[in-house]
Protein backbone atom coordinates (compact mmCIF):
# COMPACT_ATOMS: atom_id res chain seq x y z
CA UNK A 1 0.00 0.00 0.00
CA UNK A 2 1.31 3.57 -0.82
CA UNK A 3 1.54 5.94 1.88
CA UNK A 4 -1.07 8.46 0.50
CA UNK A 5 -3.39 5.29 0.79
CA UNK A 6 -2.31 4.16 4.26
CA UNK A 7 -2.83 8.13 5.20
CA UNK A 8 -6.60 7.86 3.77
CA UNK A 9 -7.26 4.53 4.97
CA UNK A 10 -6.28 5.44 8.91
CA UNK A 11 -8.17 8.94 8.54
CA UNK A 12 -10.96 7.25 7.36
CA UNK A 13 -10.71 4.44 9.95
CA UNK A 14 -10.05 7.12 12.77
CA UNK A 15 -13.44 8.89 11.54
CA UNK A 16 -15.67 5.80 11.40
CA UNK A 17 -14.57 4.95 14.92
CA UNK A 18 -14.96 8.65 16.12
CA UNK A 19 -18.35 8.59 15.42
CA UNK A 20 -19.20 5.33 16.37
CA UNK A 21 -18.03 6.05 19.87
CA UNK A 22 -19.84 9.12 19.76
CA UNK A 23 -23.36 7.58 18.60
CA UNK A 24 -22.36 4.60 21.19
CA UNK A 25 -22.13 7.59 24.01
CA UNK A 26 -25.23 9.51 22.80
CA UNK A 27 -27.38 6.13 22.84
CA UNK A 28 -25.94 5.09 26.25
CA UNK A 29 -26.65 8.47 27.73
CA UNK A 30 -29.80 8.66 26.30
CA UNK A 31 -30.74 5.27 26.96
CA UNK A 32 -33.81 5.87 28.65
CA UNK A 33 -35.45 8.18 26.32
CA UNK A 34 -34.93 5.63 23.62
CA UNK A 35 -37.25 3.08 25.05
CA UNK A 36 -40.46 2.87 23.89
CA UNK A 37 -42.18 2.42 26.63
CA UNK A 38 -42.44 1.83 30.07
CA UNK A 39 -42.62 -1.91 31.78
CA UNK A 40 -45.46 -2.51 34.90
CA UNK A 41 -42.25 -3.10 37.14
CA UNK A 42 -41.25 0.16 36.72
CA UNK A 43 -44.65 1.94 36.87
CA UNK A 44 -44.72 0.13 40.08
CA UNK A 45 -41.46 1.43 41.17
CA UNK A 46 -43.23 4.96 40.37
CA UNK A 47 -40.61 5.33 37.44
CA UNK A 48 -42.39 7.43 35.40
CA UNK A 49 -43.37 11.16 34.17
CA UNK A 50 -46.54 12.32 36.27
CA UNK A 51 -49.31 14.42 34.71
CA UNK A 52 -48.02 13.43 31.25
CA UNK A 53 -48.65 10.78 28.64
CA UNK A 54 -46.01 7.82 28.65
CA UNK A 55 -46.20 4.38 27.28
CA UNK A 56 -47.31 1.19 29.30
CA UNK A 57 -45.65 -1.74 27.70
CA UNK A 58 -46.37 -5.57 28.59
CA UNK A 59 -48.56 -8.28 28.38
CA UNK A 60 -52.34 -8.32 28.61
CA UNK A 61 -52.81 -10.62 31.67
CA UNK A 62 -54.93 -14.00 31.19
CA UNK A 63 -58.51 -13.78 32.25
CA UNK A 64 -58.19 -9.62 33.51
CA UNK A 65 -60.68 -8.48 31.18
CA UNK A 66 -63.38 -6.99 31.22
CA UNK A 67 -65.88 -5.30 29.48
CA UNK A 68 -67.63 -2.77 31.15
CA UNK A 69 -71.88 -2.96 30.06
CA UNK A 70 -73.66 -0.46 27.61
CA UNK A 71 -70.31 1.30 27.25
CA UNK A 72 -67.11 0.78 24.77
CA UNK A 73 -65.05 0.61 28.14
CA UNK A 74 -62.62 -2.22 28.82
CA UNK A 75 -60.45 -2.83 31.80
CA UNK A 76 -57.40 -5.23 31.62
CA UNK A 77 -53.79 -5.47 33.96
CA UNK A 78 -51.11 -5.32 31.63
CA UNK A 79 -47.98 -7.67 33.24
CA UNK A 80 -44.48 -8.20 32.88
CA UNK A 81 -44.65 -11.30 35.22
CA UNK A 82 -43.40 -9.11 38.02
CA UNK A 83 -45.76 -6.50 38.41
CA UNK A 84 -49.25 -6.12 37.18
CA UNK A 85 -50.92 -2.49 36.28
CA UNK A 86 -54.14 -2.02 36.16
CA UNK A 87 -55.55 -0.30 32.38
CA UNK A 88 -58.93 1.43 31.39
CA UNK A 89 -59.60 2.27 28.29
CA UNK A 90 -62.51 3.48 25.90
CA UNK A 91 -62.95 2.22 22.29
CA UNK A 92 -62.33 0.03 19.46
CA UNK A 93 -59.01 -2.24 20.20
CA UNK A 94 -56.82 -3.57 17.42
CA UNK A 95 -57.50 -7.20 15.56
CA UNK A 96 -54.45 -8.72 17.37
CA UNK A 97 -55.66 -7.58 21.29
CA UNK A 98 -56.00 -10.48 23.46
CA UNK A 99 -55.40 -11.68 26.70
CA UNK A 100 -51.82 -13.27 27.40
CA UNK A 101 -50.36 -11.17 23.88
CA UNK A 102 -48.35 -8.16 23.93
CA UNK A 103 -49.85 -4.70 23.87
CA UNK A 104 -48.09 -1.26 23.97
CA UNK A 105 -51.20 1.56 25.87
CA UNK A 106 -50.50 5.36 25.77
CA UNK A 107 -52.40 7.26 28.53
CA UNK A 108 -51.52 8.43 31.66
CA UNK A 109 -51.58 7.19 35.52
CA UNK A 110 -54.11 8.56 37.50
CA UNK A 111 -54.52 8.98 41.16
CA UNK A 112 -56.02 5.99 41.94
CA UNK A 113 -52.63 4.16 40.51
CA UNK A 114 -55.06 3.21 37.56
CA UNK A 115 -53.79 3.86 34.15
CA UNK A 116 -55.91 5.40 32.06
CA UNK A 117 -55.15 4.81 27.95
CA UNK A 118 -56.05 7.17 25.13
CA UNK A 119 -55.14 4.61 22.70
CA UNK A 120 -54.04 1.02 22.70
CA UNK A 121 -51.74 -0.62 20.69
CA UNK A 122 -51.29 -4.09 19.70
CA UNK A 123 -47.76 -5.72 19.75
CA UNK A 124 -46.75 -9.11 17.96
CA UNK A 125 -43.97 -11.38 18.23
CA UNK A 126 -41.74 -12.82 15.35
CA UNK A 127 -42.95 -16.36 15.70
CA UNK A 128 -45.34 -17.05 12.77
CA UNK A 129 -46.77 -20.56 12.15
CA UNK A 130 -49.54 -22.01 10.65
CA UNK A 131 -52.91 -22.67 12.89
CA UNK A 132 -52.60 -26.25 13.33
CA UNK A 133 -48.78 -25.87 14.13
CA UNK A 134 -49.82 -23.72 17.07
CA UNK A 135 -52.76 -26.04 18.01
CA UNK A 136 -50.04 -28.85 18.28
CA UNK A 137 -48.11 -27.10 20.84
CA UNK A 138 -50.84 -25.78 22.73
CA UNK A 139 -51.83 -29.52 22.98
CA UNK A 140 -48.59 -30.47 23.86
CA UNK A 141 -48.00 -27.84 26.42
CA UNK A 142 -51.12 -28.49 28.34
CA UNK A 143 -50.16 -32.11 28.28
CA UNK B 1 -13.02 -6.16 -13.56
CA UNK B 2 -11.16 -3.39 -11.62
CA UNK B 3 -10.67 -1.16 -14.54
CA UNK B 4 -13.85 0.29 -16.15
CA UNK B 5 -13.79 -0.84 -20.02
CA UNK B 6 -13.32 -4.64 -18.24
CA UNK B 7 -15.69 -4.11 -15.66
CA UNK B 8 -18.55 -2.62 -18.52
CA UNK B 9 -17.13 -5.34 -21.37
CA UNK B 10 -17.82 -8.56 -18.46
CA UNK B 11 -20.58 -7.19 -16.97
CA UNK B 12 -22.74 -6.30 -20.06
CA UNK B 13 -22.94 -10.14 -20.24
CA UNK B 14 -24.58 -10.80 -16.90
CA UNK B 15 -27.65 -8.15 -17.25
CA UNK B 16 -29.70 -10.83 -18.70
CA UNK B 17 -29.39 -13.88 -17.20
CA UNK B 18 -29.82 -11.79 -13.84
CA UNK B 19 -32.76 -10.19 -14.98
CA UNK B 20 -34.11 -13.62 -16.19
CA UNK B 21 -33.27 -15.15 -12.89
CA UNK B 22 -34.84 -12.40 -10.88
CA UNK B 23 -38.09 -12.43 -12.39
CA UNK B 24 -38.92 -15.84 -12.16
CA UNK B 25 -37.63 -15.82 -8.35
CA UNK B 26 -40.10 -13.30 -7.90
CA UNK B 27 -42.87 -14.79 -9.49
CA UNK B 28 -42.76 -17.82 -7.81
CA UNK B 29 -41.80 -16.26 -4.31
CA UNK B 30 -44.84 -14.09 -4.45
CA UNK B 31 -47.35 -17.03 -5.89
CA UNK B 32 -46.01 -19.17 -2.98
CA UNK B 33 -46.16 -16.68 0.06
CA UNK B 34 -49.30 -15.20 -1.31
CA UNK B 35 -51.25 -18.27 -2.17
CA UNK B 36 -49.42 -21.20 -0.76
CA UNK B 37 -48.11 -20.49 2.41
CA UNK B 38 -50.24 -21.25 5.55
CA UNK B 39 -51.91 -18.70 7.10
CA UNK B 40 -50.58 -17.39 10.34
CA UNK B 41 -51.87 -18.79 13.74
CA UNK B 42 -52.84 -14.82 15.14
CA UNK B 43 -52.24 -12.94 12.20
CA UNK B 44 -54.10 -14.50 9.62
CA UNK B 45 -53.48 -13.71 5.98
CA UNK B 46 -52.37 -9.98 6.81
CA UNK B 47 -48.80 -11.54 7.71
CA UNK B 48 -48.17 -12.17 3.89
CA UNK B 49 -47.25 -8.79 3.16
CA UNK B 50 -43.78 -9.70 5.48
CA UNK B 51 -43.14 -11.32 2.27
CA UNK B 52 -42.38 -8.14 0.41
CA UNK B 53 -41.20 -6.13 3.50
CA UNK B 54 -38.84 -9.07 4.95
CA UNK B 55 -36.64 -9.31 2.07
CA UNK B 56 -37.33 -5.08 1.08
CA UNK B 57 -35.70 -4.28 4.43
CA UNK B 58 -32.90 -6.72 4.07
CA UNK B 59 -32.00 -5.35 1.07
CA UNK B 60 -32.43 -1.80 2.47
CA UNK B 61 -29.64 -2.58 4.71
CA UNK B 62 -27.37 -4.96 2.19
CA UNK B 63 -27.44 -2.51 -0.28
CA UNK B 64 -25.89 0.71 2.60
CA UNK B 65 -23.37 -2.16 3.13
CA UNK B 66 -22.24 -2.16 -0.42
CA UNK B 67 -22.13 1.45 -0.42
CA UNK B 68 -20.22 1.85 2.40
CA UNK B 69 -18.24 -0.75 1.21
CA UNK B 70 -17.34 0.69 -1.98
CA UNK B 71 -16.95 3.92 -0.57
CA UNK B 72 -13.95 3.02 1.89
CA UNK B 73 -12.53 1.89 -1.51
CA UNK B 74 -13.32 4.90 -3.65
CA UNK B 75 -11.86 6.84 -0.58
CA UNK B 76 -8.76 4.82 0.11
CA UNK B 77 -8.04 3.46 -3.38
CA UNK B 78 -9.91 5.88 -5.55
CA UNK B 79 -11.70 3.05 -7.96
CA UNK B 80 -13.59 3.98 -10.77
CA UNK B 81 -15.68 1.33 -10.44
CA UNK B 82 -15.95 1.42 -6.73
CA UNK B 83 -17.28 5.02 -7.11
CA UNK B 84 -19.68 3.39 -10.05
CA UNK B 85 -21.16 0.78 -7.93
CA UNK B 86 -21.63 3.34 -4.76
CA UNK B 87 -23.49 5.68 -6.88
CA UNK B 88 -25.09 3.73 -9.00
CA UNK B 89 -26.66 1.44 -5.98
CA UNK B 90 -27.58 4.52 -4.00
CA UNK B 91 -31.09 5.10 -5.54
CA UNK B 92 -31.81 1.38 -5.41
CA UNK B 93 -31.36 1.37 -1.70
CA UNK B 94 -33.34 4.15 -1.05
CA UNK B 95 -36.37 2.39 -3.12
CA UNK B 96 -36.02 -0.24 -0.53
CA UNK B 97 -35.78 1.66 2.24
CA UNK B 98 -39.38 3.74 1.00
CA UNK B 99 -40.71 0.18 0.06
CA UNK B 100 -39.96 -1.27 3.64
CA UNK B 101 -41.62 1.78 5.31
CA UNK B 102 -44.46 2.29 3.48
CA UNK B 103 -45.66 -1.73 3.82
CA UNK B 104 -44.61 -1.26 7.49
CA UNK B 105 -47.02 1.12 7.89
CA UNK B 106 -49.49 -0.77 6.03
CA UNK B 107 -49.09 -3.66 7.96
CA UNK B 108 -48.90 -1.60 11.06
CA UNK B 109 -52.29 -0.12 10.64
CA UNK B 110 -54.46 -3.49 10.79
CA UNK B 111 -51.94 -5.43 13.17
CA UNK B 112 -50.50 -3.21 15.56
CA UNK B 113 -53.24 0.13 15.56
CA UNK B 114 -51.24 2.59 14.23
CA UNK B 115 -49.59 3.76 10.54
CA UNK B 116 -46.22 5.06 12.35
CA UNK B 117 -44.93 5.31 15.54
CA UNK B 118 -41.50 6.46 16.91
CA UNK B 119 -40.19 3.02 17.72
CA UNK B 120 -36.27 2.99 18.03
CA UNK B 121 -37.00 0.25 14.36
CA UNK B 122 -38.82 2.50 12.57
CA UNK B 123 -36.57 5.71 13.52
CA UNK B 124 -33.51 3.78 12.38
CA UNK B 125 -34.94 2.85 9.26
CA UNK B 126 -36.33 6.54 8.62
CA UNK B 127 -32.58 7.59 9.27
CA UNK B 128 -31.60 4.70 7.05
CA UNK B 129 -33.69 6.70 3.92
CA UNK B 130 -32.08 10.24 4.83
CA UNK B 131 -28.99 9.16 4.81
CA UNK B 132 -29.20 7.45 0.88
CA UNK B 133 -31.08 10.77 -0.35
CA UNK B 134 -28.00 12.62 1.91
CA UNK B 135 -25.40 10.26 -0.31
CA UNK B 136 -27.13 10.86 -3.41
CA UNK B 137 -27.85 15.05 -2.69
CA UNK B 138 -24.24 15.21 -1.88
CA UNK B 139 -23.10 13.75 -5.05
CA UNK B 140 -25.34 15.96 -7.21
CA UNK B 141 -24.70 19.05 -5.01
CA UNK B 142 -20.86 18.74 -6.10
CA UNK B 143 -21.35 18.87 -9.87
CA UNK B 144 -18.52 20.19 -11.44
CA UNK B 145 -15.95 17.19 -10.60
CA UNK B 146 -17.82 13.92 -10.23
CA UNK B 147 -14.83 12.17 -8.81
CA UNK B 148 -14.77 14.70 -6.04
CA UNK B 149 -18.32 14.46 -5.62
CA UNK B 150 -17.96 10.87 -5.69
CA UNK B 151 -15.59 10.90 -2.94
CA UNK B 152 -17.82 13.26 -1.02
CA UNK B 153 -20.73 11.00 -1.16
CA UNK B 154 -18.41 8.05 0.09
CA UNK B 155 -17.34 10.10 3.11
CA UNK B 156 -21.10 10.41 4.22
CA UNK B 157 -21.99 7.00 3.02
CA UNK B 158 -18.40 5.61 5.42
CA UNK B 159 -20.05 7.64 8.33
CA UNK B 160 -23.83 6.34 8.22
CA UNK B 161 -22.69 2.95 8.40
CA UNK B 162 -23.12 3.77 12.08
CA UNK B 163 -26.06 2.98 11.60
CA UNK B 164 -26.69 -0.44 10.17
CA UNK B 165 -26.00 -1.86 13.52
CA UNK B 166 -28.62 0.60 15.19
CA UNK B 167 -31.05 -0.48 12.82
CA UNK B 168 -30.38 -4.49 13.30
CA UNK B 169 -30.03 -4.48 17.31
CA UNK B 170 -32.62 -2.00 17.71
CA UNK B 171 -35.58 -4.29 18.94
CA UNK B 172 -32.99 -5.88 20.94
CA UNK B 173 -31.26 -3.20 22.78
CA UNK B 174 -34.45 -0.65 23.10
CA UNK B 175 -38.40 -1.84 23.91
CA UNK B 176 -40.35 -1.31 21.02
CA UNK B 177 -43.17 -2.33 19.39
CA UNK B 178 -41.21 -3.91 16.48
CA UNK B 179 -41.18 -7.81 16.89
CA UNK B 180 -37.61 -9.37 16.81
CA UNK B 181 -35.85 -11.08 13.63
CA UNK B 182 -38.05 -13.35 12.09
CA UNK B 183 -35.01 -15.61 11.39
CA UNK B 184 -31.90 -16.01 13.25
CA UNK B 185 -28.97 -17.35 11.46
CA UNK B 186 -27.83 -18.92 14.94
CA UNK B 187 -31.00 -21.52 15.20
CA UNK B 188 -32.56 -20.03 18.28
CA UNK B 189 -35.84 -20.44 19.59
CA UNK B 190 -37.94 -17.19 18.17
CA UNK B 191 -38.63 -16.81 14.45
CA UNK B 192 -40.38 -18.50 11.53
CA UNK B 193 -40.04 -22.32 12.18
CA UNK B 194 -42.38 -23.49 9.21
CA UNK B 195 -40.55 -24.33 5.74
CA UNK B 196 -43.78 -23.49 3.96
CA UNK B 197 -43.84 -19.96 5.32
CA UNK B 198 -39.67 -19.92 5.26
CA UNK B 199 -39.60 -21.01 1.82
CA UNK B 200 -41.30 -17.59 -0.23
CA UNK B 201 -39.14 -15.92 2.06
CA UNK B 202 -36.27 -16.73 1.44
CA UNK B 203 -36.60 -17.31 -2.45
CA UNK B 204 -38.02 -13.36 -2.14
CA UNK B 205 -34.86 -12.93 -0.61
CA UNK B 206 -33.01 -13.96 -3.46
CA UNK B 207 -34.69 -12.68 -5.94
CA UNK B 208 -34.53 -9.22 -4.53
CA UNK B 209 -30.48 -9.65 -4.53
CA UNK B 210 -30.98 -10.36 -7.96
CA UNK B 211 -32.79 -7.80 -8.91
CA UNK B 212 -30.72 -5.47 -7.06
CA UNK B 213 -27.49 -7.01 -8.85
CA UNK B 214 -29.07 -6.49 -13.02
CA UNK B 215 -30.13 -2.80 -11.65
CA UNK B 216 -26.72 -2.22 -9.66
CA UNK B 217 -24.69 -3.13 -12.93
CA UNK B 218 -27.06 -1.93 -15.68
CA UNK B 219 -26.43 1.57 -13.73
CA UNK B 220 -23.26 1.34 -13.19
CA UNK B 221 -22.02 0.73 -16.10
CA UNK B 222 -23.90 3.97 -17.65
CA UNK B 223 -22.28 5.57 -14.75
CA UNK B 224 -19.15 4.75 -16.08
CA UNK B 225 -19.98 5.74 -19.74
CA UNK B 226 -21.39 9.04 -18.67
CA UNK B 227 -18.31 10.08 -16.30
CA UNK B 228 -15.87 8.70 -18.71
CA UNK B 229 -16.99 9.94 -21.91
CA UNK B 230 -14.23 11.72 -23.30
CA UNK B 231 -11.87 8.62 -23.02
CA UNK B 232 -11.05 6.13 -26.15
CA UNK B 233 -12.78 3.36 -24.87
CA UNK B 234 -16.42 4.82 -24.66
CA UNK B 235 -15.54 5.89 -28.39
CA UNK B 236 -15.01 2.11 -29.26
CA UNK B 237 -17.41 0.91 -27.45
CA UNK B 238 -20.49 3.78 -28.77
CA UNK B 239 -19.33 2.52 -32.31
CA UNK B 240 -19.16 -1.16 -31.94
CA UNK B 241 -22.62 -0.77 -30.41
Amino acid sequence: MTPTRKKRLILISLVVMGVGVATAIFLTAFKDNMMFFKSPTEVSQNDFPENRSFRLGGMVKEGSLQRIDNSLKIRFSVTDYGADVQVEYEGILPDLFREGQGVVTIGQMREDNVFAAEEVLAKHDENYMPPEVSNILQTEAQQ
Amino acid sequence: MGSPPSFYRITGYWLKPLLILAMLLMVYGLVDGLFFAPPDYQQGDSYRIMFVHVPAAWMSMFIYGIIGVSGIIAFVWRMKVAEAVMMASAPIGALFTALTLLTGMLWGKPMWGTYWDWDARMTSELILLFLYIGVMGIYSAYDDDPRKAARLAALVAIIGLVNLPIIRYSVVWWTSIHQGASISLMGGNSGIKEWSMLRPLLVMALATKFYYLYSMLHRARSYLLRTEQNKSWVIKQVIED
